[in-house]
């Protein structure tokens, strides 16, 4: 039986800073060493691989040398390649994008990375939409929805996919927040793109009711009913996220996964604008904004869209605004609100309240919007 | 050897296995020529008066090949069916509280016994000759009334979901007949999601509403920011699935009749509110009951079930029809109640599941109305012992708990920290179960909880019952921290251990019919 080529990075600073108090890692990883911080990344990398050590002669291991997972994966018993134009010892987010195209070359079936919401950037950063990644959390700010639970969960679900028994994949959010207001206790997230990992639970045949549909279709459902209800001489600002992507791919128009597109009549006006730009195009114009929730928080505004200014909002109007969110992202707030915050209270104030929220062709779901 | 008593002290079912056969299909076992019942010959007489018996069919009604039945001898047959019934994990045998929502209480069997007497009767015979069974659909009709508060009731709903479904129609006919062209129906995330579906049939566009994240039951704010003019219905399960009354529902119901709409109580957690809380005071145009829950029939695994369904006075005309009514003489199939142009006439073929009508009808005699409110008393005590004792186990929890509420006959717990402390997830736990005897039930999908349990024991168990259950989950939950592998590759002690279901998502990997198989698969 063919084997499978499991690529593995491990950010050996990974998870630094959070032990001696640092809050974070980036920039700061020899003042972490110099407070006494143990890197933890590779232990938690080999709490992984130990899933896969029942498969282990049926996968082989593509990684770089020594911390940056050739150590492990020899010291596990795994087979493995290593890069060989890479080299251990201070290894840097470039270190991680070259190694993640390396992986891309070598055409593996999944890449696993241990790290944190920075290693996670620096995997998007190289990362290829057909590559399929999973993260074992081994950082101190780990916001982004790529990384498992813990690393045995990452492990097992690896172990899942590669030998076919998980068979689908989602996108999930690469986000991060900025350290130095973290330092300061501002949390700020932004969203930087997607990841496509496997799918953790896939749904099983349950005897109390049928199987829902795919998150890829909920999302072609919603989009069908955004473009079914699209009228005439308007200005639909398309904003960022995978659900909102839906409509433009519905529409067969190029549009910008973490920025917002206009379309007007069903075509496309503008790709990637923000604020004043956006302006241009709406000032005097019938408009209507289309959002889903980004950020990995639970935001409407402020985590993932900032190009939506508050003037943008304000002209738009809170009676324009056309709110998209699957079942399954809706469902992880738990009845939480949706969250915004555009940058002025007074129109956070005024945006709060209930809405209807579009979660399939005929499905609505009421959802609050609050600034907490 | 000195004999001793058996050790009874263990608590865990740890040396349960399940039946296992490897039983072949029937058709695998089945031998051209074999046969289980030799039909004689006829004698020369008869055959000389009215000829060969095949000849006595109309020729379009006579087999042009063979029927594609298989051969077997009697003992084989009796065989085959016992063995499969072994590898079952029927209410039968075990202690049914996992199975939270299903209502799995005993089902009486001197009330199967009873309803064999009328396993005859057809329901096309002449109505002169199946009197008594149409006075039990009467009676029965008037119980459910007095139960519920509603002016009348149809059986014809073969199940829960077909009940909504005709609470749908009924909303639907109603705003017709009016001529409204309302086009939105609202429900709850937590009920049901047939009471989606149902309206969502009748070409309505619904709205759900969400649990209020501290009380977990909907917000009345929220309701009122989406029932509009454009609503033509708002149904509700009361208690939710997660074991949560809302005690606000009556000012729902009020403020949607504000809008104009009528107001659908789903009542498949009925047995939280038998003789404490009607439909017709919390102001409901009209409910159902699952009878084969509430009402003991019992769940039959899909069928045979009855989702009675009733409305108030003024809605009776819409009701499907017939339904059967005395007019001083005999009872009799009336259709002249109904709306003709409006009504919506039928939701099935014929009247009602009779034995399960029947069995109803039993089972309410025999607990009179205090026993009824008995039931619920007990089935919630049960819940709430239930739920103190689980709430005890470490990692498991629940959600919405506040200081003035409690769980009424069911409840949904959440085992999220096992799950992100071991990677064991509340699917593993399902299949491990199995492996004591017992079920165990999660969610609705997709889970709005995480690694959510749903739990009911109704009123049948025992205390002892119900804290072998708590036990053998609590064992299973120690087991997730000690060997959590054990547990995420159960079962190990069932007919069948676990299924890949990776094929699941593939459609060229399914055989839909025995046929289909035998094409496929060489």
């Amino acid at each position: 039986m063919e084997r499978k080529k499991l690529g593995l990075i491990i950010n050996p600073i990974a998870g630094l800073g959070g032990s001696v108090g640092l809050k974070g890692t980036d920039g700061v990883s020899e003042e972490a060493i110099h407070r006494g911080a143990i890197p933890r990344a590779e232990e938690r990398t080999q709490r992984a691989l130990t899933e896969l050590l029942a498969n282990k002669n049926q996968v082989i291991v593509y990684t770089g040398p020594g911390s940056l997972g050739g150590r492990i994966a020899k010291q596990m018993g795994f087979p493995y390649v290593v890069d060989g134009a890479l080299s251990d010892g201070h290894t840097t987010g470039k270190t991680t994008q070259d190694l993640v195209r390396w992986l891309q070359q070598q055409d593996v079936d999944l890449v696993l990375f241990a790290g944190g919401d920075g290693t996670a950037r620096d995997i998007y950063a190289a990362a290829k939409a057909s590559t399929v990644f999973l993260g074992i959390p081994a950082g101190v700010k780990i916001h982004s929805p790529v990384y498992a639970v813990n690393p045995s969960a990452a492990g097992a679900l690896a172990n899942l996919y590669l030998t076919g028994k998980v068979t689908k994949t989602s996108e999930q959010e690469v986000v991060d927040i900025d350290e130095n207001q973290y330092r300061h206790d501002i949390i700020n997230t932004k969203l930087y793109g997607y990841l496509t990992i496997p799918m953790e639970h896939a749904y099983t045949q349950n005897r109390k009711c049928a199987s829902p549909p795919s998150e890829a279709t909920a999302m072609e459902t919603i989009a069908a009913r955004v473009v079914d209800d699209m009228e005439p001489d308007t200005y639909y600002l398309i904003g960022a996220g995978t659900t909102t992507r839906a409509i433009m791919q519905e529409l067969g128009l190029a549009h910008t996964l973490i920025g917002v597109d206009i379309v007007c009549n069903k075509k496309l006006v503008a790709k990637d604008v923000y604020g004043k730009q956006i302006m241009q195009y709406i000032r005097g114009k019938k408009a209507k904004l289309v959002v889903t929730i980004t950020g990995g928080q639970g935001f409407l505004f402020g985590r993932g869209n900032q190009q939506l200014t508050p003037e943008v909002i304000k002209k738009v109007g809170k009676d324009n605004l056309i709110i998209l969110a699957t079942k399954d992202k809706l469902f992880q707030l738990r009845g939480q609100p949706l969250l915004v915050d555009t940058g002025n209270a007074e129109l956070d104030q005024k945006l709060s309240g209930f809405y209807r929220i579009i979660c399939s062709y005929y499905e609505t779901a009421v959802g609050k919007v609050a600034t907490n | 050897m000195e004999m001793k008593r058996i050790d009874r002290s263990q608590k865990v079912r740890v040396g349960f296995h399940e039946a296992k056969w490897d039983e072949a299909i029937i058709y695998e076992l089945s031998k051209p020529g074999e046969r289980g019942i030799l039909v004689p010959k006829a004698d020369k007489k008869v055959v000389d008066a009215v000829g060969n018996g095949v000849s006595m069919l109309p020729k379009g009604l006579r087999r042009k090949q063979a029927v594609n039945l298989p051969e077997l001898s009697q003992n084989h047959v009796l065989r085959h069916y016992m063995r499969l019934s072994q590898e079952t994990l029927g209410a039968d045998v075990n202690i049914e509280i996992g199975q939270g929502t299903c209502t799995m209480k005993y089902s009486p069997k001197i009330n199967e016994q009873l309803a064999r007497g009328i396993f005859d009767l057809h329901p096309e015979q002449d109505p002169s000759t199946a009197q008594g069974i149409m006075e039990i659909f009467h009676e029965t009709d008037k119980y459910m009334q007095e139960i519920s508060g509603m002016s009348r009731f149809t059986f014809q709903p073969g199940g829960g979901s077909q009940g909504l479904f005709t609470m749908g129609s009924i909303v639907k006919a109603y705003m017709n007949s009016k001529g409204e062209t309302r086009d939105e129906f609202i429900t709850t995330i937590y009920s049901h999601p047939s009471d989606a579906a149902a309206p969502a049939l009748k070409g309505y566009k619904i709205i759900y509403l969400q649990p209020d994240p501290k009380t977990g039951v909907p917000d009345l704010e929220a309701f009122k920011a989406v029932c509009t003019e454009r609503t033509a219905g708002f149904i509700q399960a009361n208690p939710e699935d997660t074991g949560l009354y809302n005690s606000n529902i009556a000012k729902f119901v009020k403020y949607a009749h504000k809008m104009g709409a009528l107001c659908c109580y789903d009542q498949a957690n009925g047995n939280a509110v038998l003789g404490v809380a009607r439909a017709k005071e919390a102001g409901f145009d009209m409910c159902h009951f699952n009878l084969h829950k509430t009402f003991s029939t019992p769940h039959g695994c899909g069928g045979p079930a009855c989702g009675a369904t009733g409305v108030r006075a003024g809605l009776e005309e819409f009701l499907p029809a017939p339904l059967i009514d005395f007019d001083g003489k005999k009872y009799f199939f009336n259709y002249k109640f109904e709306n003709k142009k409006f009504g919506v006439h039928k939701v099935r073929a014929y009247y009602g599941v009779a034995p399960v009508v029947l069995k109803t009808y039993c089972w309410i005699r025999s607990l009179g109305p205090n026993g009824l409110y008995q039931v619920t008393k007990t089935a919630v005590l049960n819940n709430n012992y239930m739920f103190k004792k689980m709430l005890e186990i470490p990692g498991i929890s629940a959600f919405y708990i506040t200081d003035d509420n409690q769980r009424v006959e069911q409840c949904r717990y959440t085992m999220e920290k096992i799950y992100k402390d071991t990677g064991v997830s509340t699917t593993d736990i399902q299949r491990r179960m199995m492996d004591f005897g017992m079920h165990y039930w999660t969610s609705h999908h997709p889970f709005f909880l995480p690694e959510p349990i749903t739990l009911e024991p109704t009123e049948s168990p025992s205390k002892e019952d119900i804290d072998e259950y708590v036990n053998t989950l609590k064992y299973v939950f120690k087991e997730c921290y000690d060997n959590p592998e054990y547990v995420k590759s159960a079962p190990h002690s069932s007919t069948t251990h676990q299924v890949d279901e990776s094929v699941m998502d593939d459609p060229k990997k399914w055989a839909t019919s025995w046929k289909v198989y035998l094409r496929k698969y060489k």
